[in-house]
């Protein structure tokens, strides 16, 4: 083929982002502003980061090689983060189901879901570590404290993601179940739960994985598992033992996360 | 007998959909009520049933007043109603058996729903129906994995397992081929008169309705103005109802998805 085309003498660029010039202009200007004054006021001490360099090549020398010579510690703090990891998803699983439904605008009356929704915004608003100090403070060092917190943190996630999938169900199968007189309870039950029963399944795994991860982070204020084992480990200047305890979480947690992807993929 | 006297529906401030709409169902007849989309044949069905709450006037069944029933009584009203939805409703996820017996949910305590005890009775019912149209074999399959025409028959054997007084149908055969569409206007023909039900269907279909019913209502702007045997039905009383309607859309299918919307609000 071999035409020619006619020229029009028009040209073509892509719109800008924001099409208000004075608007792009002020945001680009101002975004700039901010960085440069955010690092000429942040106090770098830089001495102090000269000294630092050679403590951390002295913490890295001190850590090689890792030492695996205290295996058993460490076997019994990952089953402790597995046990915290386990009883918090269940719990948080268990008390999730129910926040989802008060929390989904379709399914529960006003003053329900703004009890739900209060729930939920109050659990996601604190990261797990604070969480973790507060309770590790109301009752005590170990996994009590560690259970409570990713019970929470599990509330915060698994329920807003499943108040989110409720609202989102095919409310003609509600109406179905209506129309044949069901009430609130059985209508739930067979019109909303299969829907949502999918999701439920793979946030559940998710979770796991998820509070798995949490569990070692939160044992180091105190918390117990693993955490607190690695805690223990840099209190002692046993650079070497936290070395192995950091390569075995990384391990774990790559087995756990594999395993749980392919769960979730095989699930859908 | 249905009774419905003076019937309005107004939602919010918008204009009525239905005014003072009157219409008497005996027993045991198939009313098919055609109109244009928009012209309240939906809304009128599910005020029946309560899925839209009537702004005003009385729909009577067999001497239950409904418009004024709330909670539990509610509940027991709409078990003797059955009803058969345009996109089937059926649990996607759940087996056809599920499926069937969840028309039975307002007659059965929570603990035998929950563990999917069903009485024997039942059973035998819903088997007895599943054979009478053709799904028996179908009893352990998800709901997901049956065909339009198959979904819809679950459909009728789920409305038909609560022992209805009356049968809703809302445009039962508008997301279904031509062919499985006659199908379920034969089938619904055929279980009207062998169960004595009467049944009330929307339909979009002009033939249809003309072929497998004994009485069409004609709707327009939430009124009736038209209410007569098929052979009544004149190119005048069409022209009437479909007013301003491109002839394509007459006998063809299309969605009532807005009306869902408003409806759902």
């Amino acid at each position: 083929m071999n035409t020619t085309v006619e020229k029009t003498g028009r040209t073509w660029k892509k719109p800008p982002f924001i099409a208000n010039p004075a608007i792009r202009w002020a945001l680009i200007i101002g975004i700039a502003a901010y960085v440069w004054w955010a690092i000429t006021t942040l106090p770098f001490d830089w001495e102090r980061i000269q000294q630092g360099i050679p403590r951390a090549i002295r913490i890295f020398k001190g850590a090689f090689p890792p030492s695996f010579l205290r295996g058993e510690l460490l076997f019994d703090g990952f089953m402790e983060s597995i046990k915290i990891a386990i009883v918090s998803t269940l719990l948080g699983l268990a008390l999730s189901i129910p926040i989802a439904f008060a929390s989904a605008s379709n399914v529960a009356p006003k003053w329900l879901y703004t009890i739900g929704r209060g729930v939920i915004i109050v659990a996601r608003s604190f990261h797990p570590v604070i969480v973790a100090i507060l309770f590790v403070k109301a009752v005590g060092f170990g996994p009590l404290a560690g259970i409570l917190t990713l019970t929470i943190y599990s509330i915060g996630f698994v329920a807003k993601m499943l108040a989110e999938r409720i609202e989102e169900i095919d409310w003609g199968q509600v109406e179905a179940i209506k129309a044949a007189g069901g009430g609130t309870f059985v209508t739930m039950l067979y019109a909303v739960i299969p829907q949502i029963m999918p999701r439920q399944i793979g946030l559940s795994i998710y979770q796991l994985d998820s509070n798995l991860r949490a569990s070692a982070i939160v044992g180091i204020v105190g918390a117990g598992g693993i955490g607190s084992t690695l805690l223990n480990a840099f209190g002692r200047y046993d650079y070497d033992f936290a070395l192995a305890i950091t390569l075995c979480i990384i391990g774990v947690i790559l087995v756990s996360e594999a395993i749980s992807g392919r769960i979730r993929r095989n699930l859908w | 007998m249905l009774r419905i006297k003076e019937l309005v529906k107004r939602y919010g401030d918008e204009k009525a959909v239905l005014k003072n709409l009157n219409l008497e169902v005996p027993g045991e007849s198939v009313v098919s009520i055609i109109g244009a989309s928009g012209a309240g044949k939906s809304t009128l069905l599910r005020c029946i049933n309560r899925l839209v709450e009537p702004s005003s006037g009385s729909i009577e069944l067999n001497g239950t007043e409904l418009t004024k029933l709330e909670g539990k009584s509610l509940r027991l009203a709409r078990r003797r109603i059955g009803m058969v939805f345009q996109g089937f409703n059926l649990i996607e996820r759940l087996t056809v058996m599920e499926n069937v017996q969840s028309g039975r949910l307002g007659y059965l305590p929570a603990w035998r729903a929950v563990s999917r005890k069903y009485p024997q009775e039942d059973i035998d019912r819903a088997f007895h129906l599943m054979e009478r149209v053709g799904i028996a074999h179908y009893a352990n399959k998800r709901a997901s994995e049956l065909s339009g025409g198959e979904r819809q028959r679950v459909g009728v054997v789920r409305a038909l397992m609560q022992e209805p007084e009356i049968l809703l149908a809302d445009e039962p055969t508008a997301s279904l081929d031509p062919k499985t569409s006659r199908q379920i206007m034969e089938l619904l023909r055929a279980l009207a008169s062998e169960l004595q039900l009467p049944v009330l269907i929307n339909i979009h279909n002009v033939n249809e309705a003309k072929e497998y019913t004994q009485r069409i209502v004609g709707m327009r702007f939430g009124r009736i103005i038209f209410d007569g045997e098929p052979v009544d039905l004149s190119n005048d009383a069409m022209d009437e109802i479909y007013a301003g309607v491109p002839a394509e859309e007459r006998g063809g299918a299309e969605s009532s998805t807005h009306l869902r919307e408003v409806a759902a609000k």
